[in-house]
């Protein structure tokens, strides 16, 4: 069943959308959809420096990624600029600066537009691989945090007072967000990974009176955005990350149609 | 010691020191907001903080629970200790699911009937299962006050904890607080932005304003008619006055100037001022 590409961009699909969904909540939660963005578009520049030094462009995106996040932590400690000037400074120059090294790397041959908005194409048995194992690291990952991390969420204050060391804890939640990065690349794009996150879980929050419950609706409309907009892909000839955002959007969209439940108005 | 001691409390022999902040100070972007704070909270121990608003009150509490460290001197705390705190100001992002027995478990395994007790000793049994951003401001402090109660603290430190509660509710919970005190023996620092009535069974108050200004315990309301007449007998029994004095004053142009001469707003400002502290000085006194 591997043997078919679009068989293989599903299994990737659907991986990547469950490991995706309770990342996105916190990434709503806590506010972070700009800084999702800023460690996804610094994705071009892992992939041209891993280019450059010949290593796996998932290692090189995962790298960056994590660089850049250690980076914001360290600057909005001590610069005078708000995080949100910030992050626009850094999501736009890595960008940039990602697509100036590709450009001037005149040996690679680099499909561009494949990298920005994903390629159902270009799932390899050994991306299934990458992905089902980073994201079995993700979900492990965001479980042990879960906890401390929700703790954090509801107020930092709170979990510091009760003992809880909430600077370790957000570093760790970087290093997975990076990680999901670096594995959503390839079917989503870099210029949308951040609404694979946010989109599902938006659509989970009319419907979740908990947390957890929330992480596992959001997964599951992640789930179902992934398959429609593979389907649509194909159908149509339309790249596949656009094609699943936009299937995502439509169901967040037909889930506002739907009463919410009584218990939760 | 560079504040004078209006009173001291009396320890007692088996007083046990939760937490005690020697010559605490701490700055933010090169102004101290508190400076040359001592303090201390024993078991079983009540203490309120007063103060103008920007007094230094929350750091204060926050520095005694290690959310801030302090910039000079020395916070200890018991070992393993547990606490309970209920901030000043705290809001759940709506887009957070979260019913009230969910904010109770969030750091801690708590048994429903845990849950439901600590819910039912803040009289607010009915909301367990309501979701935490649809609740009132009295609500959501009462909701919080059950989840410091419910981690059975050592040292619960309530930060303005009557905040969107009326007045019979204000009694019935520094009621409550004492309770607490008296059932678990736990000590507690209660911040307040009351300048004269306390709870009347604080065994020490420390008024703040920059740093400490004074410090004593309370007057019975019952021993002052007018206070009486206002407050009614039943809240008699609850709060007390604070009468203070203060050695020295704060300038109205909003700077405080430190024991040691300082002033809090950054401004090196040099005074006649020696560094001994035997002499009342004038300070200047932000009008709060």
């Amino acid at each position: 069943m591997l043997d078919d590409f679009f068989a293989r961009a599903l299994v990737a699909g659907i991986g990547i959308a469950i490991a995706a969904a309770p990342l996105g909540c916190f990434v709503v939660w806590r506010r972070m959809a700009y800084f999702g963005d800023t460690m996804a578009h610094s994705a071009l520049l892992g992939i041209a420096l891993s280019l450059l030094l010949g290593a796996q462009p998932m290692l090189g995106v995962f790298a960056v990624a994590a660089l850049v996040s250690a980076a914001l932590l360290l600057l909005a400690r001590r610069a005078s600029l708000s995080t949100d000037a910030l992050l626009g400074i850094l999501s736009h120059s890595t960008l940039a600066a990602g697509l100036v090294m590709v450009a001037l790397m005149t040996s690679v041959r680099i499909d561009l537009l494949s990298l920005l908005f994903g390629d159902i194409l270009a799932v390899t048995r050994f991306d299934l691989a990458v992905i089902y194992g980073g994201g079995a690291i993700v979900l492990v990952g965001i479980g042990g945090l879960w906890r401390r991390l929700l703790a954090d969420t509801v107020s930092t204050e709170l979990a510091q007072a009760e003992g809880l060391r909430p600077e370790g804890t957000r570093l760790a939640f970087m290093l997975l967000m990076a990680l999901v990065i670096a594995i959503a690349m390839k079917i989503v794009g870099i210029l949308l990974i951040t609404s694979l996150l946010i989109i599902p879980a938006a659509t989970a929050r009319r419907f979740a009176g908990g947390p957890e419950r929330m992480a596992v609706l959001a997964a599951c409309a992640g789930v179902v955005a992934v398959v429609a907009g593979l389907f649509g892909s194909l159908r149509w000839d339309t790249p596949s990350g656009p094609s699943i955002v936009v299937a995502a959007l439509a169901l967040f969209l037909a889930s506002l149609l739907v009463p919410r439940p009584r218990s939760l108005a | 010691m560079p504040i004078p001691l209006v009173s001291q409390p009396s320890p007692g022999p088996s007083a046990h020191s939760l937490v005690k902040l020697s010559g605490v100070g701490i700055a933010r972007s090169g102004r101290w907001l508190v400076r040359d704070v001592d303090l201390e909270v024993r078991r079983g121990e009540i203490v309120t903080l007063i103060g103008p608003n920007g007094s230094g009150k929350s750091t204060v509490a926050k520095a005694a629970i290690g959310v801030h460290a302090p910039d000079e001197g020395r916070v200890v705390r018991q070992a393993g200790m547990r606490i309970g705190y209920v901030p000043q100001r705290m809001a759940v992002d709506p887009t957070l699911p979260l019913t009230v027995e969910r904010l109770l478990c969030l750091t801690d395994t708590l048994r429903p009937a845990e849950v439901h007790a600590a819910l039912a000793l803040v009289g607010i049994p009915q909301l367990a299962r309501a979701q935490v951003h649809r609740l009132s401001g009295g609500e959501f402090q009462r909701a919080l006050l059950a989840r410091a109660i419910a981690r059975r603290p050592d040292l619960l430190v309530l930060d303005e904890p009557l905040q969107g509660v009326d007045f019979t509710g204000e009694v019935a919970l520094y009621e409550l607080i004492v309770r607490i005190r008296d059932e678990t023996g736990c000590g507690i620092l209660l911040v307040s932005h009351d300048l004269h009535v306390v709870m009347a069974q604080t065994d020490t108050v420390v008024c703040l304003n920059g740093h400490v200004c004074c410090r004593g315990s309370p007057q019975s309301v019952s021993r002052s008619p007018e206070y009486l007449a206002l407050f009614g007998p039943r809240a008699a029994q609850t709060l007390a006055i604070y009468s203070h004095h203060h050695d020295h004053t704060h300038l109205d142009d909003g700077r405080v100037r430190l024991a040691d001469g300082t002033i809090t707003d950054g401004e090196d400002h040099h005074h006649g001022h020696g560094h001994g502290h035997e002499h009342p000085h004038e300070h200047p006194h932000g009008g709060a």
